[in-house]
């Protein structure tokens, strides 16, 4: 397993080397090409900024209501019905609306139940195998100013759905319950 | 449908804060979420700053039109209205490349790249293209190599094999990015069936 994470903390590094060596190579004046292209990045943070704002804010006023974990709880008994481990379902509701909640909860679940528990496996998996759609969504069209989003939302959560769909199924199959 | 649900969930909350009575935790709440926002974007600086820079010399080299022409068989069947030599080309592809490798940091910008190149592509347009959605899709199931975030929480909390689930992972995300990609189509197709497309 050292072999993951050694190219985990490699992968990074190399990159960068190969890429300024390779841009050497080929003439290009490096230090001035990257600060020309770097300067783009500032305007681009900046310009994310209200629509982060105003999608964080109804997410969390969205939690601290309460209204979540009501959601949460109608849909326990649902699931749980066709052999979803309740415990899941918070992690699986999140998921796509909040990175870093969904972060915490993940750590939570492991914490809780040890992380080669069933639960602990089907929470990594889950974490790992799908990204924040309304995160992605704010920041890949907030920063190039896109205001009609097509069916893109729809697209994204449907695929959240297929993804947490798939962790259980597979994380069921293969560490069984 | 992004203005319903954001109103829907802001007003929903305010309500359910009002019977809960947690109007308080509502009231911190509102600004908590906009000063977590601001961190964000603000913490995005460095990091759009480093890889727009950096990418900006693997483009001049010809890095990006290398790594294009590698994937293009693909790339082409997944994007058929971006022309294969287009830059958005080099930029969708090393986007989905550095997903590949759960660089979540660093395929954000060549991700923002690309949506810009295809910003231009759709003339400019405020809406989002075809192309657009299918990028977005990709994003959004993002197929992963290595969970890099994940292994490490299962290595700080003792596991036996920490990467144990990449595995699983990596089934999860494929299915996941297929599923994407299929419902995207799905979408598409019924656009142009209700001609708005």
């Amino acid at each position: 397993m050292g072999w993951i994470t050694v190219i985990s903390i490699w992968f990074i590094p190399v990159l960068i080397a190969f890429v300024l060596m390779y841009g050497t190579y080929k003439q290009v004046p490096t230090y001035e090409t990257f600060v020309e292209g770097a300067k783009e990045g500032f305007g681009m943070a900046v310009s994310i900024i209200p629509y982060l704002v105003g999608m964080l804010v109804a997410i969390s006023v969205f939690r601290a209501s309460g209204a979540m974990d009501f959601i949460i709880n109608l849909m326990k008994p649902v699931l749980q019905a066709i052999g979803i481990p309740s415990e899941i379902v918070p992690l699986a509701m999140i998921r796509p609306i909040s990175g870093t909640g969904a972060l915490g909860m993940t750590s939570d679940l492991i914490a809780t139940h040890g992380p080669d528990s069933f639960i602990g496996r089907l929470a990594s998996t889950m974490q790992g195998s799908t990204d924040t759609t309304f995160y992605v969504l704010t920041v890949y069209f907030g920063a190039v100013g896109i205001k009609k989003m097509g069916d893109a939302l729809k697209v994204g959560l449907l695929a959240d759905v297929v993804g947490i769909i798939a962790s259980i199924l597979i994380v069921t199959y293969v560490f069984g319950m | 449908m992004i203005n319903k649900i954001w109103v829907a969930m802001l007003v929903i909350g305010i309500i359910f804060g009002a019977v809960n009575g947690r109007m308080e935790e509502v009231n911190e709440a509102i600004f908590a979420g906009a000063k977590d926002a601001v961190t964000i974007c603000l913490g995005l600086i460095s990091i759009l700053v480093f890889w727009l820079g950096l990418m900006r010399i693997a483009q001049e080299g010809g890095l990006l039109d290398l790594l294009a022409k590698l994937m293009r068989p693909i790339a082409t069947r997944i994007f058929p209205e971006v022309p294969p030599n287009h830059p958005a080309m080099g930029y969708i592809l090393s986007n989905m490349t550095a997903n590949l490798f759960g660089l979540g940091n660093a395929a954000t910008p060549m991700g923002i790249k690309a949506m810009q190149q295809l910003k231009d592509l759709n003339g400019g347009s405020d809406s989002a293209s075809r192309s657009m959605i299918t990028l977005l899709a990709i994003n959004t199931a993002s197929i992963t190599l290595i969970p890099t975030t994940v292994i490490s929480i299962r290595m700080s909390y003792g596991s036996v094999s920490p990467t144990e689930i990449v595995g699983t992972t990596l089934i999860a995300t494929t299915c996941s990015t297929l599923g994407a990609l299929l419902i995207d189509r799905y979408f598409y197709y019924r656009r142009i069936r209700k001609g708005r497309a």
